[in-house]
This record gives structure tokens, C-alpha cells and sequence, in this order.
């Protein structure tokens, strides 16, 4: 588990996950889009308190590998000012065969979203900006 | 007895605190106590039920104790991804 200032070299992430016994890599990307809720985004930006997001994260990998039998599993988070387009996030998962690392990574990608202290403001074309709430993330869910 | 206490803020709520920590001294027991307080002083529309909070870097609750010499966090809602 990762938080990184720079963009996420997915080809390095998915060398790092190679290994003999795995038949199957599914990984996740989070790119940022133009549009939220009928408002034209033209940037979004991150802010991570990384050293409970790094603990937290870790976590969740540990969970995912211990509930799907994955061989491997891997997530990086960027933090500061992203562009449309860039990945956002990284989610990656091995094992023996499909079903598991799919699994593995939905698991992930849920999981960060709901669970790590990091919050994503957007910047709309017309000048405005706002700390974006999730529905989900306000129900309570205990880190 | 009042106790000298370190507050985070993150996000929103450092920017509706202007500022990302500052000391205080407060004579609140509990997390939620600070949580309160600091609402008045700083303005949140954030209700206490969608936002964490930490005590040096451990993750708490809404009842845990404050000591004097603590660094508490307070998140608002988060949204990574």
C-alpha cells in the first residue's frame, strides 16, 4: 500500500506482481472524469493523511488475501492535484485462477473508498470547488 | 483541570479552521467534548456521526478519554477513489 505524489506506473505495479503459481492478474483503475453530478469537473485534488491510509490500506490487503485466497495484492492512492484522465488509483490482485483476484480487487477498491482518510476536492469549470461527500462513507463505518 | 492538547484538521475542516493544527487548551473529557467545542469555535455543518476521530495516531471514539500532552484528529467524511 502506497500513497504517491507522482503518477502510478501501472506497468511497474504489474511486474511486481508476477509469480510462478499465479494464473490470473485483475487490477482496478480509478481515472478522474470530467463530470460530477451535471457539474464539469476540470481537476480533482487529494488530500491523504498518509500514515493512517498506509496502516489502513495494508489492512484491507491483509483481508482481501486472507478472504480470497489471493497470492498477491497491491493498491496505490495518489494524493495532491490530478487532471482528467489521470489514475486516481490502483488496484491489483493475483492468484491461481480468475474468480479469486477479481474478487480480491473489488474487495480493495471498496474498502479504500469507504475506510481511508482521504478526501477528494473537485474543481468545476465554472471557478467553484468542493470537498466531495460519498453517501456510503457517512454511515458510520469505523476505520 | 484543563489540559494543553494538539487538534489536526483535515480537508474541510482544516479549511474551516484555517489552519491545519493549532494547540488548545481545553477542559473537555472526551473526544466528542473537543469535537463540540471546537464546532463552535470554528463552524462545521458536518454532524459527528459522518466524520472519525484519532488520538495520536490510533484510530478512537466518539467517548474516548483525552489526556493532556494528545494530539487528536478529526476527519470529516471521506472520499478517496
Amino acid at each position: 500500500m502506497e500513497i504517491s505524489p507522482k503518477t502510478i506506473d501501472i506497468e511497474l505495479l504489474k511486474k511486481r506482481m508476477i509469480s510462478p503459481d499465479a494464473g490470473a492478474y485483475a487490477s482496478f483503475e480509478g481515472w478522474v472524469r470530467n463530470e460530477n453530478e451535471g457539474r464539469r469537473v476540470i481537476r480533482l485534488e487529494y488530500e491523504v493523511y498518509d500514515l493512517l491510509a498506509v496502516k489502513e490500506g495494508k489492512k484491507i490487503i491483509h483481508e482481501a488475501c486472507e478472504q480470497f485466497s489471493v497470492i498477491n495484492a497491491d493498491c496505490i492512492h495518489r494524493e495532491g492535484v490530478l487532471e482528467i484522465g489521470d489514475c486516481a488509483v490502483w488496484v491489483g490482485a493475483v492468484s491461481p485462477h480468475r474468480n479469486e483476484a477479481f474478487l480480491a480487487c473489488r474487495y480493495i477498491i471498496d474498502q479504500v473508498k469507504i475506510r481511508l482518510p482521504i478526501w477528494k476536492k473537485e474543481h468545476y469549470f465554472d471557478g467553484d470547488s468542493e470537498w466531495v461527500k460519498c453517501e456510503r462513507c457517512s454511515e458510520g463505518i469505523s476505520i | 483541570m484543563k489540559k494543553k492538547i494538539t487538534v489536526c484538521y483535515f480537508a474541510i475542516f482544516r479549511e474551516n479552521a484555517g489552519t491545519s493544527q493549532e494547540i488548545i487548551s481545553t477542559e473537555a473529557g472526551t473526544t466528542t467534548d473537543v469535537f463540540k467545542e471546537l464546532v463552535h469555535r470554528h463552524g462545521s455543518e458536518e454532524p459527528l456521526g459522518h466524520c472519525k476521530v484519532a488520538i495520536n495516531d490510533e484510530m478512537a471514539d466518539w467517548d474516548s478519554l483525552i489526556n493532556d500532552g494528545d494530539t487528536v484528529l478529526f476527519f470529516p467524511p471521506v472520499a478517496g477513489g
